[in-house]
């Protein structure tokens, strides 16, 4: 059941957009950096911008089709969209922004439904106030109850968490997770932030500069992901080059060591990669020795955070001395704590389970 | 006295529904066609007035086109009141139109775009998210253009002459008392213009900052 189906072009100043992807009722994260052409993608599908070429169907519903010149105007289509700085109307009370859609139902109606969203959305007794004088999460969450006034076909929502504080953000996820859970209709939500889209979003779509560099279950992208830059993007941040050797074992060219995988790598593996926090550090001499990818490490320098520490360590002890770590390793405190007065060089296991090869 | 404020109230009541139309219509609108547009707009705020006058004169003169036209209908506009009117209106346009249009390109237009995506035509969003939004713009532009259509002498003169109780406003009216060396009579008509400012624009100084406190819950000034 293909509810949403996009194939569009769009030539922009530095690279063209040319995407294709489709959105059920599961929501969909769009990731990527800033300017890969997220927010155009989502003016497109809303109508607020024109493709060159391509087409855009909603429900059997065609949108858009350059062959057949049908453009929907954005007024007709029918898709909800959450603005990234919620564009919310500074002279209509909250009330009023969320009944903004609705003029044309009956009176009673319109207050029914504004009054049914303002529960939803835990806005209730804030109807009198004007925009300005809500927090960010209000003024988040009446932008959303005036996008779903409409009862849209579609849900769109552009960044919608970047401009909150970070103690903020948690309360309107759950407010998204809550959402989207009754939704049930394609919702297509852009960020840059890894975790949100990973969060938020059933479906996953990595763009880059234009293109879908990934499309598919969350959970498969993030475990083997099919390229070096869809691994950056997604928050790997150890990527080497790789060889095959005849053996079956793969050479790490950036590491310089020799790897074995849990499976024979496919065929002709350009990088391999591995998550910071899969790298362990074996705490016994036994528990080392039995175990294939154990190498003698050096730490070059380390970063804490409130509850974890970043270690950037080399696999030999000149290049740890100059400073020039070819791996990053994450620990929790309660480790870091048993492991930091070992003398080095410690041993570190790149366990062949969480080791992935990528083709490009 | 009446006649220089019925004047200057028509002229100002139209040039603020064509410099608004103008303005919506020029903001979707970019080129050189566009630009070109807005130099015939702005025009007259750049000539000398005498020259608008002359070219009014010849627009709506008996040989002129607009003239001729009105002419099949029994109607001629040359020295009569509604040539006040057309005169005060054409000079007092251009400072509508500039002010509108910068006011209107002050709306953030992603609320313009979120109006658009809840269905609203842009008719409707002209009028419910563009207009309020950028009021205190137009309101100023209204001050202006209604000063620039009080004060407004030489196109008047051209196009409507000097007819008393007929064409004669307030500008025209001292013009001639002081050649007619009438300076008693020069002053009078000066201070009446004086008053006549000062409560128009006391008046409006009121309403906008009742407006003004309004506003402030919005979060614009």
């Amino acid at each position: 059941m293909v509810a949403l189906e996009v194939q569009i072009e769009k030539k922009l100043a530095e690279f063209t957009l040319e995407v294709a992807f489709h959105a059920t009722e599961t929501p969909l994260s769009i990731l990527g950096a800033s300017g890969a052409g997220k927010s155009m993608l989502l003016r497109c599908i809303a109508g607020l911008e024109e493709p060159d070429r391509g087409r855009i169907t909603l429900n059997e519903r065609v949108l858009f089709d350059s062959t057949q010149h049908v453009g929907i105007p954005a007024r007709a289509r029918r898709i909800g969209m959450l603005f990234q700085h919620y564009a919310l109307f500074p002279h209509r009370t909250v009330a009023q922004n969320i009944a903004f859609g609705l003029r044309d139902l009956p009176r009673e109606e319109q207050s029914a439904r504004t009054a049914s969203l303002l529960s939803r959305t835990h806005l209730a007794g804030l109807e009198p106030r004007y925009p300005r004088e809500l927090s960010g999460g209000e003024q988040q969450r009446t932008a959303l109850a005036r996008a779903l006034a409409i009862q849209p076909e579609a849900l769109l929502l552009d960044e919608p968490l970047s401009a909150l504080d970070t103690h903020l953000r948690g309360q309107v996820e759950a407010q998204l997770q809550e959402t989207f859970a009754t939704y049930r209709r394609p919702a297509l939500l852009v960020t840059h932030n890894m975790e949100e889209a990973y969060r938020l979003g059933e479906q996953l779509l990595v763009l880059a500069r234009g293109r879908v560099a990934a499309f598919g279950a969350k959970e498969e992208i993030f475990r083997r992901p099919p390229s070096s830059e869809v691994a950056r993007l997604t928050g790997c941040k150890n990527i080497s080059r790789a060889q095959a050797n005849a053996d079956g074992t793969l050479e790490a060219l950036d590491w310089n060591c020799r790897l074995r995988l849990a499976n024979e790598p496919g065929q002709a593996p350009k990088y391999l990669g591995i998550r910071a926090h899969h790298i362990d550090f074996p705490e016994t001499a036994n528990e080392a020795a039995q175990e294939p990818n154990v190498f003698p490490c050096w730490i070059a320098r380390t970063s804490e955070t409130p509850f974890r520490i970043t270690l950037f360590l080399s696999l030999d002890s000149q290049r740890a001395a100059a400073g020039e770590p070819q791996l990053q390793a994450e620990v929790f405190k309660e480790k870091w704590e048993r492991l930091r007065d070992r003398p080095q060089p410690w041993r570190v296991h790149l366990t062949p389970q969480s080791l992935f090869t990528m083709p490009a | 006295m009446l006649i220089s404020l019925a004047t200057s109230l028509t002229a100002t009541a139209v040039t603020l529904l064509a410099g608004l139309a103008a303005a919506a219509w020029r903001q979707n609108r970019a080129g050189a066609g566009a630009a070109l547009v807005d130099g015939i707009f702005i025009l007259p705020l750049v000539l000398p007035p005498t020259v608008v006058g002359f070219l009014l004169l010849l627009l709506f003169g008996r040989n002129g086109p607009l003239g001729k036209l009105l002419l099949q209908f029994g109607a001629s506009v040359v020295f009569s009141w509604p040539a006040t009117v057309i005169a005060a209106t054409v000079v007092a346009f251009p400072l509508m139109y500039i002010t509108a249009r910068a006011a209107l390109e002050q709306v953030d237009p992603h609320l313009l775009q979120a109006a658009r995506t809840l269905g609203a035509s842009e008719a409707r969003i002209f009028r419910e998210i563009a207009l309020p939004l950028a009021w205190p713009g137009v309101l100023a532009g209204t001050i202006l253009s209604f000063a620039r259509a009080l004060g407004e002498f030489g196109a008047t003169l051209m196009l409507a002459g000097n007819i008393p109780g007929k064409t004669e406003t307030i500008p025209i009216a001292i013009y001639f008392a002081v050649e007619a060396n009438e300076i008693q009579r020069a002053m009078a008509w000066c201070a009446v213009d004086v008053g006549i400012s000062i409560a128009l624009l006391g008046g409006l100084y009121y309403w906008t900052h009742a407006q003004r406190l309004r506003r402030e819950r919005w979060g614009q000034h």
